[in-house]
This record gives C-alpha cells, sequence and structure tokens, in this order.
C-alpha cells in the first residue's frame, strides 16, 4: 500500500500540513494545492517541517496554484516537484489511496 | 479478492462549528448497511467530537453526541483515538463518551469500541485503509 | 483506471469545486473513466441552476453541467445534504411541498449509498473540501 496525501491548507494558519507529515509513512506522497502551495516555500517558519520530511516522504506543489498566488518558481524548497493537473491525476493512480487532509 | 474494502472515516474537526462532524456520521450510519469493514479514525480537533458533557441547548443546535453511542449497534465498533491529539488538548479517554459495543464472537460480552493509538499506530492504521473519507 | 470524485464544499467560496474540475478533466482527457462525482455538504450548493456570476468569471455549475454533457458524467448530490440547503429536483420539490425547484442540468439527487458505492466500486476516491 501506498498513499498520496493531498493538503489545501496554508501550514502557517493551520495544521494540515504538520499532521500530513506526521501520518504520512515512508514512500508516501504529499501534494500541495490550493492555499497549500505556501508549504513549498523557501524561507518560511513551516519550510524546515517540510525539508526534515524530505528524505521519506516525496513532496509535490501545483503549478497552477502558485502560479495563481504569484510564487516564483524559484522560491520552492529544493525537491520538491511542481505539476500541473494532468501530473496529479498520475500520482492518484500511482498510489493506491489518495487522503485529504481537510 | 474479497469484495470487502477496509473503509475509514478520519475526523479532524470540532463538532457545531462546522455541520462536517454531523454529516460524517450520517455517512457512517449509511455506510454501516454495506457491510464493509469499517473504522472511524478520531485526531486533531476531531476527538473533541467524542467529548462527555455536550449540551447544545443554548444555541438552539441538535445534540448529535448520543448518535455515536448508537455505533455499535450498527457494528461499527472499531473506534480509533489518537494519544498525541489527546494529549495536546489536555483530554484523556476518561473525557470520552464511553462507547461500546456486544461482541457476537464472544457471547455477546460488552466491550470498549475506542481504543487510543499512537500517531504512528494511527499512521499504520490508514495505510492500511483502502478507501479513505475525510470530514 | 476508474476514479470517483467527492467535493465537499460549494461553488465560489472555496477553491474545491474548481480543482475538483480541473482534476476531473484531466482524468477524462487521459483516458480514466470517472465512476461518479459526488457532491456533499456544501457541496450541494454546485448544483442550482439560479447560479448568476458575473460574465467576466467562470460558470462553476455550467461547467459541470457541460461536461456531464460530454462524458456523460454521474453527477450525484446528496439528497439530505440537498433538501437542508434548499437544492431540489422537481421530485424533490413536489414530494416537501415547494413551489420551486433549482437543480442544474446533468446533475441528479440521491442517496448518500450513492458515495459508498463509490468508495466500494471505484479504484480511486479524490475528496475535495474545506
Amino acid at each position: 500500500m501506498s498513499q498520496l496525501h493531498t493538503v489545501n491548507k496554508s501550514p502557517l494558519e493551520r495544521i494540515a500540513l504538520e499532521s500530513a507529515i506526521k501520518h504520512a509513512v515512508k514512500g508516501n506522497a504529499i501534494l500541495m494545492i490550493e492555499d497549500g502551495v505556501y508549504g513549498a516555500m523557501q524561507g518560511t517558519q513551516k519550510s524546515g517541517m517540510v525539508t526534515d520530511a524530505m528524505g521519506d516522504i516525496s513532496f509535490y506543489v501545483m503549478g497552477p496554484d502558485l502560479k495563481a498566488r504569484g510564487i516564483d518558481e524559484a522560491r520552492i524548497i529544493d525537491g520538491i516537484n511542481i505539476i500541473d493537473y494532468n501530473g496529479f491525476v498520475t500520482l492518484v493512480t500511482e498510489h493506491d489511496v489518495t487522503q485529504s487532509w481537510l | 479478492m474479497s469484495d470487502v474494502k477496509k473503509f475509514l472515516y478520519v475526523n479532524r474537526k470540532a463538532p457545531y462549528g462546522t455541520i462536517y462532524a454531523l454529516e460524517s456520521l450520517e455517512v457512517v450510519l449509511i455506510g454501516a448497511a454495506f457491510e464493509q469493514d469499517v473504522a472511524l479514525a478520531f485526531l486533531d480537533d476531531g476527538v473533541f467530537q467524542l467529548t462527555k458533557g455536550q449540551d447544545t441547548g443554548e444555541v438552539g443546535m441538535k445534540n448529535f453526541s448520543p448518535t455515536y453511542k448508537a455505533l455499535g449497534d450498527y457494528d461499527v465498533n472499531k473506534i480509533y483515538v489518537e494519544k498525541e491529539s489527546l494529549d495536546a488538548r489536555g483530554l484523556t479517554l476518561d473525557d470520552l463518551l464511553p462507547l461500546t459495543y456486544e461482541d457476537e464472537d464472544d457471547d455477546w460480552a460488552e466491550k470498549d469500541s475506542i481504543k487510543v493509538v499512537s500517531a504512528a499506530e494511527m499512521a499504520e492504521i490508514m495505510e492500511q485503509s483502502d478507501v479513505i473519507l475525510s470530514f | 483506471m476508474k476514479i470517483s470524485v467527492m467535493i465537499s464544499e460549494g461553488p465560489y467560496t472555496h477553491q474545491a469545486s474548481d480543482t475538483a474540475y480541473h482534476f476531473t478533466k484531466a482524468a477524462l482527457e487521459g483516458g480514466h473513466e470517472i465512476f461518479r462525482v459526488f457532491f456533499y455538504h456544501d457541496g450541494v450548493n454546485n448544483g442550482t441552476r439560479l447560479a448568476t456570476p458575473p460574465q467576466d468569471d467562470r460558470n462553476i455549475v455550467n461547467r459541470w453541467s457541460e461536461l456531464a454533457a460530454e462524458h456523460n458524467l454521474d453527477l450525484v448530490l446528496c439528497v439530505a445534504a440537498a433538501q437542508r440547503r434548499g437544492i431540489a429536483d422537481p421530485d424533490e420539490a413536489k414530494r416537501n411541498g415547494k413551489d420551486a425547484d433549482n437543480i442544474a442540468p446533468g446533475f441528479r439527487i440521491s442517496g448518500l449509498g450513492q458515495l459508498i458505492e463509490a468508495g466500494i466500486q471505484s479504484d480511486r476516491l479524490v475528496t475535495f473540501g474545506d
């Protein structure tokens, strides 16, 4: 089994990303969408939480949501993969279960 | 391959401020008729859904907490509550509704439905599920 | 692959319905089958034909109706959630003594069992909400 976790909340306001990271097991993926994409930015108070988890979990962020919010790709934490809706579908099919951290 | 899937209902929100807890419970009750392998997870603010002493009289909303006690009658008896979430909120098992079921494989002995699990155990329960419904 | 989608928020206030739409469209274009799109909680508000967004904004309701027509999608509004929020088809309106219905083309109203069935029948179930 392998899970895809989606997070759509800014980690600076809600604990969804923190909780998703805590409950992701080795080999899982976390996809940041909607306001969740702020979790992919370098240099925030919560960036360390993501970089610390990157060994065991792979991270993805929705490019269209980054663009909508004016977040330059250069500000994204190294190692986070930027994807589009097709990539989202691929992630869903590649993992056995999708869990949304609402 | 059997037709039975492992359904996990994940509850992470407190009751009353939003409708998610109540409408999640409605899904669980309907879903019980489908004879799937059902479990409920309560973590983060979701643990507040199970606290004793809820009285909604003055806010004019329906107090649905008694319904959790009926879950055992619907054969929903795997209720996982996360210890770290309880600790973070200053709660213990004593603060929660006593939820029980009658075990048909053990001469209908009354048993506790709630199992307090660690975050690591909760992660493994999630990992072993076939369908996760989040509320 | 057979995929189902649950949408738990209404249109416009939250991005959930937009993301779900783009996801569903991408899945269809990728050759996947969308078994069902189930609307729950305030998500049922995605199914009212009375929505009239400004001309320069996207029409979320029509977008779902058009996608349903194009791909023969099964768009299901939860009956209990719809009754609470005043979304009705002609049958529901009549049964509950209402003077009008408002369901948009391509949507239907049915029970929560449709969500559970989607979970059982589909290879994947993806939830969009708040």
